[in-house]
């Protein structure tokens, strides 16, 4: 504790000095020039340098889907086979490993943890930048393996196809050998500093639940994630030393690798979901002017499915020849996990009770989340099932499945978070119609994508064809009409907020008139978050009390935001 | 027998293929009922609790543990009724009945081999014929990376990997023709790597199996089995394993638990005659000297036009039938079955 301490002394006395001749100072106005930026070791200013990463390889991966979704209009394809695999290896690899993985940890996290509990910064903000750096080597290499040569055994990396390959499969698993370290030392950094810079009056049971599901998150990060670290070193071992390790012929066994490269990916859902949960909670209590419904068991449940979660990664093995009786441990396992996800969302549903809800775009998205999150999620019912996986696995049934948790749940859910807290982190408001309207069309898009995709499922359509037979296109033509809406809706986020930046109104420090400590500072914040210290007195979500802030928004009379009013600052 | 279509399911050619569209159905209306709950919840919640103007007041609800509790125990139980029903029907995927006929299929960059353990010795690639009422096992091997040999008109697929057998079983009871696919990414050619299979009325299907028979008097191929005791001779295995006593004799061992050397036992079956012959020194068979070579990348036969794993799966069948007194030390001393090659007459 006395090391974290002066550490941050050091780095208060380095960084005191900027900004002080720039209007009201905060950690935006800190310091100017890419130094500051590349060298910064302040967590918001990380947060948004991760926040431009992740945007760069989420326009990487949307552009590889939208040349599946082009190759699959027509049965005989449009690409060469060779090409169409790789395009669908980079989608894979570039979406979980450097935007699923990261984005809310990176962005979110790493900007709201230390606020959010009161704390000046992480626990190791140099090793917070490191954690950056991390990403983007691993980023690099990996995104130079996929783009100039590109990899052909899907982002599984199956061997003994990946350990035969002729294509970019080494470089690609350095690449996530690195970006995985970036993971583990942001699990360790968030776990410490929740443990050790909470301000006073901040227990356990009063951290917001986006802390919680962040702890649970980086729990996963720091233990499964050295497994991934291990798998791909080996197979790189075979490749290169041609050492039999998963390979038959060199007298490995694939279904080795394919144990631990689960051991590690299947938790990896839950790094990639459990944030995104925590989100939803944030947005949901505060739009809905509520306390969160059941606080203990939304923020055990985060804990719960954090565990219960590294017991389950025999279920994408069930047809792979991992022996009947373990198939099913796997299934019975993979039924208990689902009870906790069952219960948030039947929480989130009973905090809208007798609440006062308005609609604006973090609200929308959360309320997009729910509704996606839940088809996703109870379809992964099909595919716990022993019975129903046989016929299902590895079909567009899957992929319609894990879209619908990843992309409907987790991408509204940063979606959600980015609209609720960008008054925060900017300082300034966005377009209210159109961040309304673009999360409306994202889920109208989205829909149209991947409801298509569970019926050729079912019918049987293999994943990863490059052709397929012509009963499926209209299925197809259907989902790459929908992806083309789905698109079309991200492009707008990422002009309105742009916008807001330069022309948006200011948002003042608290605008939606929410609880938690980063609504009490100023916007943006100043580089050491707080201008006072910060002690909390009550549990979070206390929007019922007459106490609780107020929006600073102004409704008509149909309970609908108008207008952004303009604020002075207080501070 | 019940039969309910619905529209967007893929044919249905087995009795499996009912039972998990069963499950599925079960599985669909409960998830489906739920998923309207929450959505119904959400629009009424929305519309009946939308913010009334600047003198709302929320109140306040921390939760209750009653109905925590009731939404994470039944949902739990319904969680344990689709386990419980799952495994039932995924536990008929392995029991194939005494009398199936056996099919031995490998997999290979970019197709299906096929081989009908018959007396013919029928082969086929990339297509699979089966009769109506017979039910079938399918022995499956991989000979280079993962395939997957997925048929969804029976609900069915497994994973056919290199280096071991599978098996899987189908009771087709609908005659038509059926998509085939390699369901597990193989390569470039993985979306090529399909085919069909014809399931036939019973005397469609022996006429098509007669076509299949070379016209005349010509030899057939034989049955598979007959193949290996072919292979047998020509690899010369039958210089030990014969009643000198240099190595075990295989007759009637097909089956039977043997100890191994060091400890431990082990079942004779398909996966343990296709490693020792692979690599003999594995699992020694107790009270035998290890002095069997290493047959791994020695089998393949290019004059008979087979694989490595091709060889194996004759040898296997071989074994599988070998009885009592069969053990084959010249082939004049025992002639071939009716319809099958002579040693040296069969070949071209």
């Amino acid at each position: 504790m006395s090391t974290i301490s002066a550490l941050h002394t050091t780095n208060h006395v380095k960084h005191a000095p900027h900004g002080a001749s720039h209007g009201p100072a905060n950690y935006l106005t800190a310091g100017y020039g890419w130094k500051s930026w590349l060298f910064t070791v302040d967590h918001k200013r990380i947060g948004l340098l991760y926040l431009v990463s992740v945007t760069a390889f989420f326009m990487i991966g949307m552009a590889a889907a939208g040349l599946i979704r082009y190759n699959l209009i027509d049965p005989k394809g449009m690409l060469p086979a060779d090409l169409y695999n790789k395009v669908f290896t980079a989608h894979g690899i570039v979406m979980v490993f450097l935007f699923l993985v990261p984005v809310v940890p990176g962005v979110l996290g790493n900007f709201l943890i230390p606020i959010m509990i009161g704390a000046k910064d992480l626990a190791f903000p140099k090793l917070n930048l490191l954690s950056w750096y991390l990403y983007m080597a691993g980023a690099a290499c990996a995104c130079w393996a996929l783009l100039s040569g590109g990899v052909d055994t899907g982002w599984t990396l199956y061997p003994p196809y990946s350990s035969r390959s002729h294509t970019n499969v080494a470089p690609v698993a350095v690449g996530i050998f690195i970006a995985g370290f970036s993971s583990i030392l942001t699990g360790l950094n968030i776990i410490v500093t929740v443990h050790q810079m909470r301000c006073p009056g901040m227990t356990w049971f009063r951290m917001p639940l986006f802390v919680w599901a962040m702890y649970a998150t980086s729990l996963i990060m720091l233990l499964a994630t050295p497994v991934l670290a291990v798998t791909v070193t080996l197979l790189a071992v075979e490749r290169l030393a041609q050492i039999g390790i998963f390979d038959p012929k060199l007298g490995g066994d694939p279904l080795l690798f394919q144990h631990m490269f689960w051991f590690y990916s299947h938790p990896a859902v839950y790094i990639m979901i459990l944030p995104g949960m925590g989100v939803i909670s944030e947005v949901i209590t505060c739009f809905s002017r509520k306390n969160i419904f059941g606080y203990t068991a939304v923020a055990w449940s985060s804990v719960g499915i954090a565990v219960v979660g590294f017991l389950v990664w025999g279920h994408h093995m069930f047809v792979a020849g991992e022996g009947y009786y373990l198939a099913m441990v796997f299934s019975l396992l993979s039924m208990f996990v689902a009870v906790p996800s069952a219960i948030k969302v039947f929480n989130w549903t009973a905090t809208l009770y007798r609440g006062s809800i308005t609609f604006q775009a973090p609200m929308l998205y959360a309320l997009g989340f729910i509704a996606l999150f839940t088809v996703g999620g109870v379809t992964g019912l099909f595919l716990a099932t022993l019975g129903t996986d046989r016929h299902l696995h590895d079909t567009y049934f899957v992929i319609a499945h894990f879209h619908f948790t990843m992309v409907g749940g987790m991408v509204m859910a940063y979606f959600a978070g980015i609209h609720f807290w960008w008054p925060k982190i900017t300082g300034k408001m966005y377009s209210d119609f159109w961040s309304r309207i673009a999360a409306i069309l994202m889920c109208v898009g989205f829909f149209m994508t991947f409801i298509p995709q569970f019926i050729a499922g079912y019918m049987g359509l293999p994943r990863r064809y490059n052709t397929y037979p012509p009963e499926f296109q209209v299925l197809n033509v259907l989902s790459s009409a929908g992806s083309t809406v789905l698109g079309f809706a991200y492009l707008f986020p990422f002009t309105y907020l742009i916008h807001s930046i330069f022309y948006g109104k200011k948002a003042g420090d608290n605008p939606w008139g929410a609880t938690g400590l980063e609504w009490q500072t100023t916007s943006p914040p100043p580089t050491f978050n707080f201008n006072y210290e910060p002690v909390v007195t009550e549990m979070p979500y206390e929007y019922s009390l007459a106490t609780a802030p107020k929006p600073t928004f102004s409704y008509s009379s149909n309970g609908e935001a108008v207008k952004e009013e303009e604020h002075t600052h207080v501070h | 027998m019940l039969s309910i279509d619905l529209p967007f399911l893929p044919p249905r050619a087995s009795e499996q293929a009912a039972q998990v569209d069963y499950l599925f159905y079960f599985i669909s209306f409960v998830t489906g009922a739920a998923t309207l709950l929450v959505f119904f919840l959400l629009v009424l919640m929305c519309a009946k609790f939308r913010r009334q103007g600047s003198a709302d007041r929320t109140p306040r609800i921390l939760g209750s543990h009653k109905l925590e509790i009731m939404w994470s125990f039944i949902p739990l139980v319904i969680f344990l009724v689709m386990f419980g029903w799952g495994v039932v029907v995924f536990d008929q995927g392995f029991q194939a009945p005494a009398d199936a006929e056996e099919v031995y299929v490998v997999g290979k960059q970019w197709m299906w081999k096929i081989q009908h353990n018959d007396d013919n010795g029928t082969r086929e690639i990339n297509e699979l014929h089966l009769k109506v009422g017979q039910a079938v096992k399918l022995t499956l091997i991989s000979e280079d990376v993962i395939h997957s040999f997925g048929v969804p008109a029976f609900r069915d697929k497994i994973d056919v990997l290199p280096g071991r057998y599978v098996s899987t079983w189908y009771y087709p009871n609908k005659a038509g023709h059926y998509h085939l696919y390699c369901d597990q990414l193989c390569g470039t050619g993985h979306s090529q790597m399909v085919g069909w299979v014809h399931v036939m009325e019973p005397s469609e299907y022996d006429a098509w199996k007669d076509g299949k028979r070379p016209q005349g008097d010509g030899p057939t191929d034989g049955s598979l089995a007959w193949q290996g005791r072919k292979l047998f001779l020509k690899l010369q295995c039958s210089s030990c394993h014969n009643n000198k006593g240099r190595a075990p004799i295989l007759e009637g061992i097909w089956g039977t638990t043997v100890p191994l050397k060091g400890g431990g036992s082990v079942v004779v079956n398909e996966g343990y005659v296709r490693e020792s012959i692979l690599h003999p020194k594995k699992k020694i068979h107790e009270g035998w000297e290890p002095i069997m070579p290493i047959f791994e990348g020695q089998l393949a036969d290019p004059a008979l036009n087979l694989s490595e794993e091709e060889v194996l799966v004759r040898l296997v069948a071989f074994i599988k039938t070998l009885g009592p007194g069969q053990t084959p030390v010249r082939t004049e001393q025992f002639p071939p079955p009716i319809g099958a090659p002579t040693e040296d007459g069969g070949k071209k």
